[in-house]
C-alpha cells in the first residue's frame, strides 16, 4: 500500500468517522447524565430527513441543519418525557424513537416528495462544501507533509471541523465547569445531587437536549454533507455503532475520538476493499463489519479493561427520605 | 393493595395505549392528506376481507407470535432480549442447513428436525449475552443489539461466500428440496372442504406457533421452571430467599427466548421462501418487542397482540399498494405502541389509577 | 427575652404515615455549641424528625425555629441555606468522583470549576487543621475507607457554612478507633461553636460525647436530660420502657440433644465490613433461643447464613452433621431439603412473591417439592387445596387461595409465611421479625404456633428488635452487638435494663446481675473515660 492510498483510506476514516463522534458525543452527555440512550440511530435518522428536506426546499444547508436539530430535538424530549418525566423504561423508550424516526420519516418524504422516502438531491448551497484551509494548495508539493495537509486535513466540510473541535469542548465542559460536574454527579449517584440541592430534572433534561444537538449534527451530517440528500434508513446502524463506540470509549471524549476513528478505519476499509487477501488466507468483508460489535462485546464482558457505565445508567430517579 | 382491579391492568391499559396509538396514527394519516377511516377500512379489507387477506395476515402473525413469545418469557425473567432478530436471522440458518444437507423422506420428519435446529441455533446465539449477563454482568440489551449486528454479518458470509449456489448472483441459497416444502393453509384446509387462497403464504407454522403458546403458556404457568422464572422476575431478594439461582434462570429463560424466536425461521424460511435470503426477519424480532408489551407477556395476550401486527402488516401493504400512505406507515404505529404500552405506561396508568381510587372512595 | 436563643427549636412536630404515626407532638431546644444526643430504639421516629428538619417530609404540624427565628425548610435546599448539615447513615457521595469534587458539588462559586476547587482545596486545609478533619483532597472517594468518607460528608456540610450539624448512627459503619477519632473532631467542632445533634441507639456513645439528650420511644419524646445528671441504666430504661409484657402461656421447655450448633461463624459483606465475628452458639431441640439485638447488628447475618442466603466462614451443625456454607449445597433449598425452615425478616421483599397468588406462595421455596409434581407439571390443584387448608388452620383472611399477597394485610402476609415454614414439621426453625407490622391478634396467633412447634421438638431460631418478644418467647436469649455475642442466658432471669446494656455493648452490674449469664469480654464492663 502505497502513501497515497494510506491518506486517501485516512481521508475516508475521517469522513465515515464524524457522524460515529458526533452521535458517539452525543450518547455521551446523555448517559453520563444517567439516561441510557439507544435512540441515537432514530435521533439522526429524523435529523437527517429534515435536514435534507429543508435544505432540498429552501437551497440553504444552514437552515437544514437548524431543521435537523429541531427534529432531533423533539425526538430527544420524547425520550426525556418518558424516560425522566414518567420514569418509564429508558430502554422500550429509546426503541419507541427508533421506530418512531424510521417509520415517519419515509411517511413524510414520500408525502412531500414522492421520490420513494428519499428527497430530491441536493445541489449548490443545499450542501456542505469543502473547506480549503490556508496554503493547502500551495504546501501540496512539499514531501510527505504536504499531501498529508491537503488530502487529510484540509478539504473537509465544516461539519467535520466541528465535530473533532466537539471533543476537546466536551472534554472541558465535562470536567472544567461546574454544570459538567454536575452532570457526571447526576450520572453517577443522583441522590448526592439532590441533597446538595440541585435538581435532578433540570439536569437531565439538559443533558438529553445537548445529546438532541449533537444527534442532529450527526444526522443532517450524513444527508447534507456525506451524501447530498436523504435516503430512506440512511444511517444504518450508525447510531448502533456509536453507542458501541461509547461503551469502547468507557464514556470518556478523547477515547470517543478514538473509537469513532478506529471504527471508521473499519467502514473506510471494507468499502475499499471488499476482503482482505493476508497470503495464506483472506480475511472476509463481513469481519469488518462485524468487528465494531465484536470488540465492543469483549470489552463489555470485562476480559479486557472493564467497561463501567455511569453508575445510575437506566434508573429513574425516585426521591427517597 | 392493588390500586385497580386486574381487568383494569391486562385489558384497559393495553387498549387505552392502543386508543392513544390509533388517533396519533389517524392524525398522521390525516396530516398527509388521506383519510384515516377509508384507510381503515381498506386495511380490514385488505387483510381480513379475503381468504387471501386472512393468509397473510396469519403468515405475519406467525412470525409475530415466535417473536412475541421470545420477548415475553425474557421479560417474565425481567430480561429484556432485543436481540430476536439476530436469533431468528441464526435460527434461519439452522433451518437452512438440515433442509439443505439431510435429505428428507417426508416433510413432517423434516419439520421437527428443522424446529429443532432453528431453537438450538436461536438459544445458542442468546447463550452468550445470558452467559455474560448472569456471570459478567454485561447489559443484556447491548450485547444482545450488538449480537444481531453480528448475526447479521455471520448470515451475510455464509450466503454470500459458503451457502450461494454456483453462479448465482443472489445472496441465498439454493431452493430447498421438495419434500421439505411446508403445506400452505391451501393444502391443510382442502381436505376439510374449506376452500382457501392458493397464493397466500400461510403454513402449518401457524399451528407450530399455537402449540408454542400453549406451551409457553403451561412452562410459565404450570412448571417448576415457570415458577422460578416469574419469582426471579417479580423479586431477585426473594428468589435468593427461596433458593433459586439468578445464573441459571437467567441463562435457561434467555436459551428459551433465544430458541423461540429462531423458530419463526420454520415460518419464513420454510415455510415461505423456501429457501434462506439476506432479510428474512424483515424486523419481526424488534416487533415482538411491541407484541410482548402490548400482550403483557402472556401467550393468549401475545397470540392477539400478534394477529393485530398480522393485521397491520397485511394492512398495511394494502395501504401501500392503493393509496399514498407507504408500508412504513405500520413502523409508525408500531413505535406508537411500543412507545404507549412500554415507555410511557406510566403515563396512561397513573392518572387511571387516581380515578380507580377516586371511584373506590365514593363507594367506601 | 434573656440569654441565647436556642439553636434549633422544635415545638409540636408531628408526622403520619398514613396510620402510623411516626412523630407525635415533638418539642426540642438544642442550645448553640451544644451535643444534643436522640436515643431510641429502631423505628422510634428519629429518622423522621431529622428528615424533617432536612426538609425531605413536610410535618403535618409544628414549627421550627432556628437561631430563635420561625423556618420553613420546603427541601434541602432550604436547609442548607438555613445553616443545616446532615450526616446521612448512606453516605451521599459520587463514589468515582474526589474529595475536593464532592465537597464543592452543588456549592460551586461560579461556572468555572477551577476557583471553586482552589477555594476548596484552602478552606479544607483549614478546616483540617482547625478539626482534625483530615482527608486527602485529591483522594478518589471509593478508595478511602468508611471512616474517611465521613470525615468528608462532615466537611461537605461546614464547607456549606452549616453551623447546626445532624449525623444519623454515625459509628455504625465505623471501626472503633475511627469511632474515637469522629468523637475528637465532633468535640472540636463543639469547642468551635457549632451545634450537634447526634442520632444513635449506642448508650455509651450518649454518655461519652453529650451534654443534653432526648429519648423518643414510638414516635414520641420521653424525656429530655442532661447527661451528666443521667446514667446508662436509667437511659436503657427510657428507651425501652416498662412494657406490659405479652403473656405467652407455655410450659417449661423440655431441651433435647444439640440440634443447630454454630462455631466461630465469621462474615465479610462485598464491602469488606466484618459482619459477624467468631459467633459461636447452639439450639437444643425443643427450645427457643432469642437472639436480641438493636437491628444491624449481624441478626440478619446469622440468619442468612443459616437460611442459604449468604455464604461464611466457620462451621455449622446440624444434628450433628456438617452444613456447607459456601459451596453448591449453601443455597435456600439444600437448607430445605435438611429440615431447616425459614420466616424471613423482611416477608414483603424475601418471604413472599407480592405479585404471586397466595397458593403460589404456599409453594414458594419448596416448590421443588415432589408432593406437588404431576408429571412434569406442578400440581397446582394440591397446591390450591393444601394452601385452603393452611390457610383455614392459621386463620388466615380472607381465606382465599387466588387472592394475590400484596392484597392480605400484615398480620394475614406473615401468617402465609408462618404456615408455610411451620407446617413443614421442621427440625430447625429460622424466624425474623414475626410479628413486625403485625396486628396484636395475629401476633398472639404466631407466637403460640411458635411454641406448639418447640413442644413438638422442633429447635427455634428467634431473632427480633423487640425485646418484649424475645423475652415472652425465648427459653433462652443471646444477646449481639456489632456482630459478636455480648452475652448468653436464661430468658428467665432476664430483665430489660440489662438486655438493654448489652444491646448497646456495654457490661457492667446490671448484666451480672442476672442470674446464670454469661456476658463476654467483649461487653465493655464500664464506661470508658474520655482523655
Amino acid at each position: 500500500m502505497d502513501y497515497m492510498t494510506l491518506l486517501l483510506i485516512l481521508d475516508s476514516t475521517v469522513r465515515l468517522g464524524t457522524p460515529l463522534l458526533l452521535a458517539c458525543l452525543a450518547g455521551l452527555f446523555s448517559e453520563r447524565a444517567g439516561i441510557f440512550d439507544i435512540g441515537l440511530e432514530g435521533k439522526m435518522l429524523a435529523a437527517a430527513f429534515f435536514s435534507g428536506a429543508v435544505a432540498a426546499v429552501s437551497g440553504s444547508v444552514w437552515l437544514g441543519l437548524l431543521a435537523g436539530i429541531g427534529a432531533s430535538l423533539v425526538l430527544s424530549a420524547l425520550h426525556g418525557l418518558a424516560s425522566i418525566t414518567f420514569r418509564g423504561n429508558q430502554l422500550i423508550s429509546g426503541v419507541a424513537v427508533n421506530f418512531l424516526a424510521a417509520g415517519m420519516t419515509v411517511v413524510i418524504a414520500q408525502d412531500w416528495f414522492h421520490q420513494g422516502g428519499r428527497t430530491p438531491s441536493l445541489m449548490g448551497g443545499g450542501r456542505f462544501t469543502p473547506i480549503t484551509l490556508p496554503f493547502a494548495e500551495t504546501l501540496q508539493d512539499v514531501p510527505v507533509i504536504g499531501p498529508l495537509y491537503y488530502h487529510l486535513i484540509s478539504g473537509h466540510t465544516a461539519l467535520v471541523y466541528l465535530a473533532f473541535a466537539c471533543v476537546p469542548a466536551t472534554w472541558w465542559l465535562l470536567y472544567r465547569t461546574r454544570f459538567g460536574l454536575r452532570l457526571r454527579a447526576v450520572g453517577e449517584n443522583p441522590a448526592a445531587v439532590d441533597t446538595a440541592g440541585v435538581s435532578v430534572v433540570g439536569l437531565r433534561y439538559a443533558a438529553v437536549a445537548i445529546c438532541g444537538i449533537l444527534c442532529g449534527i450527526a444526522g443532517a451530517y450524513l444527508a447534507t454533507a456525506l451524501q447530498a440528500g436523504f435516503v430512506k434508513d440512511m444511517t444504518a446502524g450508525r447510531g448502533y455503532i456509536a453507542l458501541a463506540a461509547l461503551i469502547f470509549a468507557k464514556w470518556r471524549p478523547w477515547y470517543a475520538l478514538s473509537a469513532t476513528m478506529l471504527f471508521g478505519l473499519l467502514q473506510a476499509v471494507a468499502l475499499r476493499y471488499q476482503n482482505i487477501d493476508l497470503g495464506s488466507f483472506t480475511i472476509p468483508v463481513q469481519v469488518m463489519d462485524a468487528l465494531p460489535y465484536i470488540l465492543t462485546v469483549v470489552i463489555l464482558a470485562g476480559f479486557v479493561g472493564k467497561a463501567i457505565p455511569p453508575r445510575a445508567g437506566g434508573e429513574p430517579y425516585i426521591k427517597e427520605r | 393493595m392493588d390500586k385497580m382491579p386486574k381487568w383494569a391492568d391486562v385489558i384497559l391499559i393495553p387498549l387505552i395505549s392502543l386508543l392513544l396509538a390509533a388517533i396519533l396514527s389517524a392524525l398522521v394519516i390525516l396530516a398527509i392528506g388521506e383519510d384515516p377511516w377509508a384507510a381503515l377500512k381498506m386495511m380490514v379489507q385488505g387483510a381480513l376481507g379475503s381468504t387471501y387477506g386472512w393468509g397473510y395476515t396469519l403468515y405475519y402473525a406467525t412470525n409475530f407470535i415466535f417473536t412475541g413469545l421470545a420477548v415475553a418469557v425474557a421479560f417474565h425473567a425481567r430480561m429484556f432480549n432485543i436481540g430476536g432478530e439476530g436469533q431468528a436471522m441464526l435460527g434461519g440458518l439452522g433451518v437452512a442447513l438440515v433442509c439443505l444437507f439431510i435429505p428428507w423422506p417426508h416433510w413432517t420428519l423434516a419439520v421437527i428436525a428443522a424446529t429443532i435446529s432453528a431453537g438450538v441455533f436461536g438459544a445458542l446465539w442468546a447463550a452468550v449475552p445470558a452467559y455474560l449477563q448472569a456471570k459478567r454482568g454485561s447489559h443484556i440489551v447491548i450485547t444482545t443489539i450488538m449480537f444481531n449486528f453480528i448475526a447479521s454479518a455471520v448470515l451475510n458470509y455464509m450466503l454470500v461466500n459458503v451457502l450461494r449456489p454456483q453462479g448465482a448472483m443472489d445472496p441465498a441459497t439454493a431452493k430447498f428440496p421438495a419434500a421439505t416444502h411446508l403445506p400452505t393453509l391451501h393444502e391443510l384446509l382442502l381436505p376439510l372442504g374449506i376452500k382457501f387462497s392458493k397464493a397466500a403464504p400461510a403454513n402449518v407454522s401457524l399451528l407450530i406457533a399455537l402449540a408454542a403458546c400453549v406451551l409457553v403458556w403451561l412452562l410459565i404457568w404450570r412448571t417448576r421452571l415457570g415458577y422460578e422464572i416469574r419469582a426471579f422476575g417479580f423479586s431477585e431478594s426473594g428468589a435468593k430467599y427461596a433458593g433459586i439461582s439468578p445464573v441459571k434462570i437467567t441463562i435457561v429463560a434467555m436459551l428459551i427466548s433465544g430458541a423461540l424466536a429462531g423458530l419463526m425461521a420454520i415460518n419464513t424460511t420454510m415455510g415461505e421462501a423456501e429457501r434462506l435470503v439476506l432479510n428474512a426477519t424483515e424486523g419481526a424480532g424488534f416487533i415482538g418487542i411491541a407484541v410482548a408489551l402490548m400482550g403483557r407477556s402472556h401467550p393468549f395476550g401475545v397470540l392477539l397482540a400478534a394477529i393485530l401486527f398480522g393485521f397491520l402488516y397485511q394492512g398495511g401493504a394494502e395501504l401501500a399498494l392503493w393509496t399514498n400512505i407507504p408500508r412504513e406507515m405500520i413502523v409508525v404505529i408500531q413505535a406508537l405502541v411500543i412507545l404507549f404500552t412500554g415507555a410511557l405506561d406510566n403515563m396512561v396508568r397513573i392518572p387511571l389509577e387516581k380515578l380507580f381510587l377516586s371511584l373506590r372512595r365514593k363507594e367506601g | 427575652m434573656t440569654g441565647t436563643a436556642p439553636a434549633i427549636e422544635l415545638r409540636g412536630i408531628s408526622k403520619a404515615f398514613g396510620p402510623v404515626q411516626a412523630n407525635k407532638d415533638i418539642s426540642i431546644r438544642v442550645m448553640p455549641g451544644t451535643i444534643h444526643g436522640i436515643i431510641g430504639e429502631n423505628g422510634a421516629g428519629k429518622s423522621t424528625l431529622m428528615s424533617i428538619l432536612y426538609g425531605f417530609y413536610k410535618a403535618d404540624k409544628g414549627e421550627i425555629f432556628i437561631h430563635g427565628q420561625k423556618t420553613v425548610i420546603p427541601d434541602s435546599q432550604a436547609a442548607i441555606a438555613a445553616g443545616i448539615g446532615m450526616v446521612f447513615q448512606h453516605f451521599k457521595l459520587v463514589e468515582n468522583f474526589t474529595v475536593l469534587e464532592n465537597v464543592i458539588l452543588g456549592a460551586e462559586d461560579g461556572r468555572l470549576l477551577r476557583p471553586s476547587l482552589a477555594r476548596a482545596r484552602k478552606e479544607l486545609k483549614r478546616l483540617a487543621e482547625e478539626y482534625e478533619l483530615n482527608v486527602d483532597p485529591d483522594a478518589v472517594i471509593e478508595d478511602i475507607g468508611v471512616g474517611m468518607q465521613q470525615r468528608v460528608e462532615i466537611l461537605k456540610a461546614l464547607y456549606r457554612q452549616a453551623d447546626i450539624l445532624i449525623l444519623d448512627e454515625p459509628t455504625g459503619v465505623l471501626t472503633p478507633a475511627e469511632a474515637d477519632h469522629l468523637f475528637r473532631i465532633l468535640d472540636n467542632l463543639r469547642n468551635g461553636g457549632k451545634t450537634i445533634i447526634l442520632i444513635t441507639h449506642k448508650l455509651r456513645e450518649i454518655m461519652e460525647i453529650t451534654d443534653t439528650v432526648s429519648v423518643m420511644r414510638r414516635g414520641q419524646m420521653t424525656a429530655t436530660v442532661t447527661t451528666a445528671e443521667t446514667s446508662p441504666e436509667e437511659l436503657a430504661e427510657l428507651m425501652v420502657g416498662r412494657k406490659v409484657l405479652l403473656r405467652v402461656d407455655k410450659a417449661p421447655a423440655q431441651p433435647g440433644d444439640v440440634v443447630l450448633a454454630v462455631e466461630n461463624l465469621n462474615v465479610t459483606d462485598e464491602k469488606g465490613v466484618q459482619k459477624l465475628r467468631d459467633v459461636s452458639l447452639s439450639i437444643r431441640a425443643g427450645e427457643i433461643l432469642g437472639i436480641a439485638g438493636v437491628a444491624g447488628n449481624g441478626q440478619s447475618e446469622l440468619l442468612e447464613v443459616l437460611g442459604g442466603m449468604c455464604t461464611a466462614t466457620g462451621r455449622i451443625t446440624l444434628n450433628g452433621d456438617d452444613i456447607d456454607l459456601s459451596g453448591r449445597q449453601s443455597d435456600g433449598q439444600s437448607r430445605r431439603a435438611r429440615g431447616i425452615a425459614h420466616v424471613p425478616e423482611d416477608r414483603q421483599r424475601e418471604g413472599l412473591i407480592m405479585d404471586f397468588h397466595a397458593w403460589e406462595n404456599v409453594a414458594f421455596g419448596y416448590h421443588t417439592d415432589p408432593a406437588w409434581r404431576r408429571g412434569p407439571l406442578m400440581d397446582n390443584a394440591a397446591l390450591q387445596a393444601d394452601t385452603a387448608r393452611k390457610m383455614e388452620k392459621f386463620d388466615v383472611r380472607p381465606p382465599d387461595p387466588w387472592l394475590a399477597a400484596k392484597n392480605f394485610s400484615g398480620g394475614n402476609q406473615q401468617k402465609i409465611v408462618v404456615a408455610r415454614e411451620i407446617e413443614r414439621n421442621p427440625t430447625l426453625l429460622l424466624v425474623g421479625q414475626p410479628t413486625r407490622g403485625v396486628d396484636i391478634g395475629a401476633i398472639e396467633f404466631i407466637h403460640n404456633q411458635i411454641v406448639a412447634l418447640r413442644d413438638q421438638g422442633a429447635a427455634v431460631l428467634l431473632v427480633s428488635v423487640e425485646l418484649d418478644e424475645i423475652l415472652s418467647l425465648s427459653d433462652r436469649v443471646v444477646v449481639m452487638f456489632d456482630g459478636q455475642i455480648m452475652g448468653d442466658g436464661p430468658a428467665s432471669t432476664a430483665n430489660q435494663i440489662g438486655l438493654g446494656c448489652l444491646m448497646a455493648g456495654m457490661g457492667g452490674a446490671d448484666t451480672t446481675a442476672m442470674a446464670g449469664w454469661t456476658i463476654s469480654d467483649a461487653a465493655a464492663p464500664e464506661l470508658m473515660q474520655e482523655g
